[in-house]
């Protein structure tokens, strides 16, 4: 086991993405985060909050739950579903920003993006991911990285956020050997 | 989970995971979208081998949405007409691929029969079987309940539900009760004598004549239809008197809590159980139930054909 982030690291990560994010969309005004269940959607909400200190104005915050157009549903068991929250104010026409934990074969993003063009047709669609670990099975690209970590198939990366786990940590861990 | 036949077979967490489910579906229902993917490629099967609107058109609306290809026969106009067994029927559906069969059948333990048998090997939904078991409609109650009483708690822990009326003849009656009560609920059943089967003092419930007493305390009310196409000997002197004992109206309506819901699973008899000016009063949630039933179906076809095919092992 391997410690990659800690708690300060994750926090300055965040706080990074956040200004980028500001910095990309010239202020926050047409700027909605989207969370993906159930850590991005913790991670949104901390970037929101972010970005609400250094703007001084509320960002409009929700979740969007992809389980509903996963194309892995017929592989496994029936999985629960998370709540879908659209802000008041929409999505269309503004820049939607999808944030999650960990972006690795792309597959969850692909979903989002179904799951998205649902609700409506934003501007453009961003992606803000704490941890890459690469891996890719898709044409798919992070717009705001926390942190690259070329990583190994047989190792898995475990997030951990404090208001799910009790406290913030990423970790790399190498599979149980079969 | 690879059935719904009955209640009894479902376990709390079971309940409370297709209620949830059926909650976030909801707010999928009330938004722009009403389709999603899900389900693409998957043939739903609605086998009704009796009359009935609301839960075919719901159970079709609701695999529609989720992208299922559905099918839909009637006995009338099929092969069950002329004869055909539920057995060839349903080596008929396997022979097609269906993965689900939502069957409505006028004989109690059809559907069991059907997924007891090999058949086929689809997931089988019950959708009314006799006089035995709706299970689809005691949980869109239950979440109609829970949407306006539950104070966002997963169950109905604290709740008082009375069901009124044709107890004996009604499915829904029997599977409203197992499912209130395996959620936390209190249920009183109300009817006449003549109308509640033998056993009923094992159901997990209280049973009264008076459906005065319990007006004040209840609350939620369910009416039930009376089944007169299943009522072959006298139940009841006539029908006014029927009305006068057991009918919800405007007088007993003002006796109950200002916020209890007043339920009907359809279709209804106005005028006999229940008025016409109750049913279409505010407190009456009985068009709610009918658009909450296509969420709670959805959810029934999600949570038994969105995972892995059972069956992938035995092709």
């Amino acid at each position: 086991m391997n410690v990659a982030l800690s708690a300060e690291d994750i926090s300055r990560a965040l706080t990074r993405i956040s200004h980028e994010i500001l910095e990309r969309n010239h202020g926050s005004a047409n700027v909605v985060l989207l969370g993906i269940p159930t850590r991005g959607a913790h991670l949104a909400l901390r970037v929101a909050e972010i970005m609400a200190k250094i703007e001084g104005t509320d960002i409009p915050c929700g979740t969007l739950d992809i389980t509903l157009h996963r194309d892995d549903l017929r592989l496994r068991p029936p999985r629960a579903i998370m709540p879908t929250l659209i802000p008041a104010s929409g999505i269309e026409g503004r820049d939607v920003v999808l944030i999650d934990d960990v972006l690795f074969s792309g597959r969850t993003i692909r979903s989002a993006l179904d799951a998205l063009g649902e609700v409506g047709r934003p501007k453009t669609v961003q992606l803000a991911v704490l941890v890459d670990r690469g891996h890719r099975e898709l044409p798919i690209k992070a717009d705001y990285v926390g942190k690259n970590l070329p990583s190994s198939l047989d190792q898995s990366i475990r997030v951990s956020l404090t208001e799910i786990d009790g406290r913030d940590e990423v970790v790399i861990e190498n599979r149980k050997q079969s | 989970m690879k059935h719904l036949l009955s209640i009894d077979h479902l376990t709390v967490q079971e309940a409370v995971g297709i209620l949830d489910t059926a909650t976030e579906l909801s707010r999928v229902n009330d938004g722009q979208l009403k389709k999603l993917p899900t389900l693409r490629g998957r043939t739903v099967v609605n086998l009704f081998a009796e009359d009935s609107t609301r839960t075919r058109i719901s159970f079709e609306a609701a695999a529609k949405r989720l992208s299922a290809d559905v099918i839909n026969f009637s006995a009338k106009g099929s092969s069950i007409s002329k004869g055909e067994s539920l057995k060839d029927t349903a080596m008929t559906l396997q022979a097609m691929g269906a993965d689900a069969v939502v069957i409505r059948h006028s004989a109690s333990g059809a559907a069991q029969r059907l997924a007891d048998n090999q058949w086929m090997s689809g997931a089988v939904i019950n959708a009314g079987d006799g006089t035995h078991e709706h299970p689809s409609q005691a949980i869109l109650d239950a979440f109609t309940i829970r949407k306006h009483l539950g104070k966002g708690a997963s169950d109905l822990q604290g709740l008082h539900v009375a069901i009124v009326g044709d107890i004996l003849h009604s499915r829904v009656a029997r599977s409203n009760v197992l499912l209130l009560a395996l959620l936390g609920a209190k249920v009183t059943l109300v009817a006449p004598p003549t109308l509640l089967p033998i056993g009923i003092e094992k159901w997990p419930c209280n049973v009264t004549y008076d459906f005065d007493s319990v007006l004040p305390v209840i609350d939620a009310v369910m009416m039930l239809r009376v089944q007169q196409e299943r009522m072959t000997e006298l139940f009841f002197p006539n029908a006014r008197e029927y009305s006068r004992y057991y009918g919800l109206n405007a007088e007993r309506m003002r006796k109950l809590k200002p916020t209890a819901l007043i339920m009907h699973p359809g279709p209804m008899n106005r005028g006999l159980e229940i008025s016409a000016e109750v049913a279409d009063s505010a407190r009456s949630v009985i068009t709610e139930q009918v658009s909450n039933g296509v969420s709670v179906r959805m959810a029934i076809l999600y949570v038994l054909l969105a995972g892995s095919p059972l069956d992938v092992g035995s092709i």
